[in-house]
């Protein structure tokens, strides 16, 4: 529910912003729209800046549309505006020491998952006797769910 | 009154929790029949408590009584009667009031479809959803009281957050709720067959079809928070990848680990202990979630440091839950017979991998979730992790076990012929590729590699689930006709199908979404034309209009195309008169191919106006992805062999000794 208060927030602070629209070039478009859909509105709850309807939002995107105009390339945008305001504002966050783990991580994990049913199945594989339930185990399963069902 | 009333009833539940956590479970050890029973009877008594104690609070929310504090906080005079009603649940409180209701109706569900089970049994489970009611009727009664009185009263409400006044935020957060609290039954029953040590295929039977419904709850929940998003904050997407979308999303990942889980210890007896802890995490992150959400430490750290009473309560429970299940899991899993015996490529195999990709999908979302708040906690400089780097590392887990998912259905247990598997299934591999191919070039003249491998992706998915049924029915004896034969096949098996069929209509709408939309942000002047994906939109005019807690300005809006008149919309901006706040209602056509989606941003000046145009192609079927998702859950869980359980009773259930009403 916080985030819903703040989105709030950014609402009521849109009223005072720019009514203008900020619009790129043609050519530009696919780029600006995607550079907007990665910068975070700095002050709303959890929103890019092109979903953001804050007044600071639009002070991006004209910085955005500028730089694109000057002939920036996307990199040089997204690296200038996180010197500028903090990785904070980058919603993919830059590979360095501090996101090692969060990059890494789900690629440790996937591979230790799979190592994990590779040992499993190969133990399963071999080691185990082919019959399945001693006959006392099958009894009881039986009186338990009754003799419908059986398959 | 009605608050006093309110609040009295809750005590009672909570009594009747601590009664139902001991009692029962002594009565277990000790061999006591009418110990045993106190379970049903208590689950019952809390339940009724609880709807008397809910339905105090929508009383106090209709008759807007706002000498009870969370009223005034959330109600108005002129919010309409249904949003009065479900502003009960539009905030904090009221929505653990709603928490614990779902509990005691799933405890009490559990008192009544129980019947044929051993009654030692249902008291251990009946005593494990107690001590989780005991929890959340204390952590309701000792930080977040609904029924705490505002003196002297206010005069007028404070209104309902008008975000919440949508139709949508109705049903929402009882489905999510459901589906949340669902995983407690799956949960107790894990835990009461560690308790009694004696973990064979019967319990998982009897856990199966909870498990099920649970997870159509979550999946309705979760796909409502999805379609509200879409329809009310006015920018046209439908998953954000926020921390709280996160919080219901993990559940969901491990239950569907768990419900696929959950068929092999059933079939094959293996897995169990896996199975086990599948059912404590899933239950676990139910309760992570709830945390995240309700502690405010997702705002800040430092905010959920300053005001931590909830938070360090919810945080303590966890702790005890989880802790306490590993321990006891961590004593007894160890003597459960490990199961038969199974090949390299097997059903088995590819079931295990099925579960390991969800469980690694869900541990990514963690970690993405809960690294900037790790960051923070330790005082480096903050930092974001949003869809770009979700949609990265999501994606590629999920096109394995999109492919293993069309394979899977059709392997044998034990071991798979590979060659064979293969001869099976390599026409359908073609044509999927194929439909990936040219389904985009034939209706958008454009494609990427990527959104040729999604389509393909969700092709496989549908063309596999197809033949899973028609092989069936070509396996058929002559004697048989094809009605007969289909009728055969057991429910669990359609509801298979149909739930993979929906993940496949849900991958085309997201592909489809993401790949080919078309938006546009521009100031108009009234009478303007402007063009999007060979539409033609026409401002005619913005007016004033009442409502009856706010005032909006409604803009109508011409759409053709070529030529042809195709509908009108009407994007309005309103103003709630309490809260003062502007909100967007977007203007919406829905269609089976494509949406289209207006939204009204500011006036530029008395004839001109901003505006948002959206064009989402066959957005609506993820929707209708979600929804056969759940009716192959709920066919899942009316399988035959569910049913027939309750009429085999008579040998295992001893006499059950009638008790009289739980004295309180």
């Amino acid at each position: 529910m916080k985030i819903l208060l703040t989105i709030i927030i950014c609402l009521a602070l849109s009223v005072g912003a720019s009514a203008s629209f900020i619009t790129v070039a043609p050519e530009y478009e696919e780029r600006y729209e995607k550079l907007l859909s990665e910068l975070r509105c700095l002050v709303c709850q959890n929103q890019t800046v092109a979903e953001s309807p804050a007044g600071l939002a639009d002070d991006f995107r004209i910085e955005v549309k500028e730089m694109l105009e000057r002939g920036a390339t996307d990199e040089e945008i997204l690296t200038f505006m996180s010197e500028r305001y903090g990785d904070f504002i980058l919603y993919n966050p830059p590979v360095k020491a501090r996101t090692y783990l969060l990059w890494v991580g789900p690629f440790v994990l996937l591979v230790g998952g799979i190592l994990i049913v590779i040992m499993l199945v190969r133990k399963r594989a071999t080691n185990i006797p082919r019959n399945e339930l001693t006959e006392q185990d099958k009894q009881r399963l039986q009186s338990l769910l009754g003799d419908e069902d059986k398959k | 009154m009605a608050a006093e009333i309110g609040q009295f009833t809750l005590i009672i539940a909570l009594c009747l929790a601590i009664t139902q956590s001991v009692i029962p479970l002594i009565g277990a050890y000790k061999n006591n029949f009418s110990w045993m029973a106190v379970g049903r009877t208590t689950a019952s008594g809390q339940f009724l408590f609880l709807i008397i104690s809910f339905i105090c609070l929508t009383y106090c929310f209709v008759t807007n009584d706002f000498s009870v504090l969370y009223v005034a906080n959330n109600s108005n005079t002129l919010l309409p009667v249904y949003y009065q009603i479900s502003a009960v649940w539009g905030a904090h409180e009221g929505s653990l009031l709603l928490w614990v209701l779902c509990l005691a109706g799933w405890g009490y569900a559990v008192s009544i479809f129980s019947r044929s089970l051993p009654e030692d049994v249902v008291a251990r489970v009946l005593a494990v959803m107690g001590m989780v009611s005991i929890g959340f009727l204390s952590f309701t009664l000792l930080t977040s009281n609904p029924f705490e009185r505002l003196f002297p009263a206010a005069i007028e409400g404070r209104d309902l957050n008008p975000l919440l006044q949508d139709p949508g935020l109705v049903i929402h957060p009882p489905m999510l709720y459901m589906g949340y609290v669902g995983f407690s039954v799956a949960f107790a029953f894990a835990i009461a067959a560690l308790l009694s040590g004696k973990l064979d295929s019967a319990w998982v039977r009897w856990s199966r079809p909870w498990a099920n419904i649970a997870w159509v709850f979550l999946t309705i929940g979760i796909a409502l928070g999805s379609w509200w998003a879409y329809h009310e904050l006015g920018w046209g997407g439908w998953w954000f990848w926020d921390p709280v979308e996160n919080a219901s999303f993990m559940p969901w990942l491990v239950g569907t680990a768990l419900i696929h889980s959950l068929a092999v210890t059933e079939k094959r007896s293996t897995f169990k202990s896996w199975t086990v802890l599948l059912s404590i995490l899933a239950f676990s992150l139910s309760l992570l979630g709830t945390f995240l959400v309700r502690s405010g430490v997702l705002v800040s750290v430092h905010s959920f440091a300053s005001d931590p009473e909830r938070g360090v309560y919810i945080l303590a429970f966890l702790a005890v839950v989880v802790g306490g299940s590993l321990t006891l899991y961590a004593w007894r899993a160890t003597q459960f017979s490990s199961g038969g015996r199974f090949d390299m490529v097997s059903k088995e195999t590819m079931l295990l991998i099925n579960n390991v990709l969800l469980v690694v999908a869900m541990l990514t979302i963690l970690i993405g979730t809960l690294y900037p708040l790790f960051l923070d906690a330790l005082g480096l400089p903050k930092l974001s992790v949003g869809p770009p780097y979700f949609s990265a590392v999501f994606v590629p887990l999920m096109l394995p076990l999109v492919v293993l998912m069309g394979i899977g259905p059709l392997a044998k247990w034990r071991r798979v012929p590979i060659k064979e598997l293969f001869n099976k299934l390599k026409i359908l591999l073609v044509l999927g590729v194929v439909l990936g191919i040219v389904m985009p070039l034939a209706i958008y003249r454009d494609t990427t590699v990527m959104t040729a491998v999604g389509i393909a992706a969700g092709a496989w998915a549908i063309l596999t689930s197809v033949f899973a049924i028609t092989r069936l029915i070509a396996k058929r004896d002559s004697s048989t006709s094809v009605t007969k034969a289909l009728s055969k096949i057991p429910r669990a098996m359609y509801g298979m199908v149909i739930a993979h069929i929906g993940i496949g209509l849900f991958i085309f709408g997201v592909v489809f979404t993401s790949a080919f939309s078309d938006q546009k942000e521009i100031s108009v002047k009234f009478g303007e034309q402007i063009e999007l994906a060979g539409y033609t939109f026409n401002l005619k005019s913005v007016g004033s209009v009442q409502g009856p807690n706010y005032q909006a300005m409604r803009g109508t809006v011409d759409v053709h195309k070529d030529g042809e008149f195709v509908t009108n919309l009407y994007p309005e901006k309103r103003i709630y008169t309490v809260q003062q706040n502007p909100m967007t209602e977007p203007g919406i056509d829905t269609g089976w191919f494509r949406d289209l989606y207006v939204s009204l941003g500011e006036a530029v000046s008395e004839n001109e106006w901003g505006f948002r145009i959206y064009y989402r192609p066959f957005v609506q079927w993820i929707w209708i992805g979600c929804l056969f998702m759940s009716i192959g859950g709920v066919l899942g869980a009316m399988d035959k062999r569910y049913r027939t359980l309750t009429k085999t009773s008579k040998q295992t259930t001893q006499t059950r000794l009638s008790t009289p009403v739980t004295p309180t």
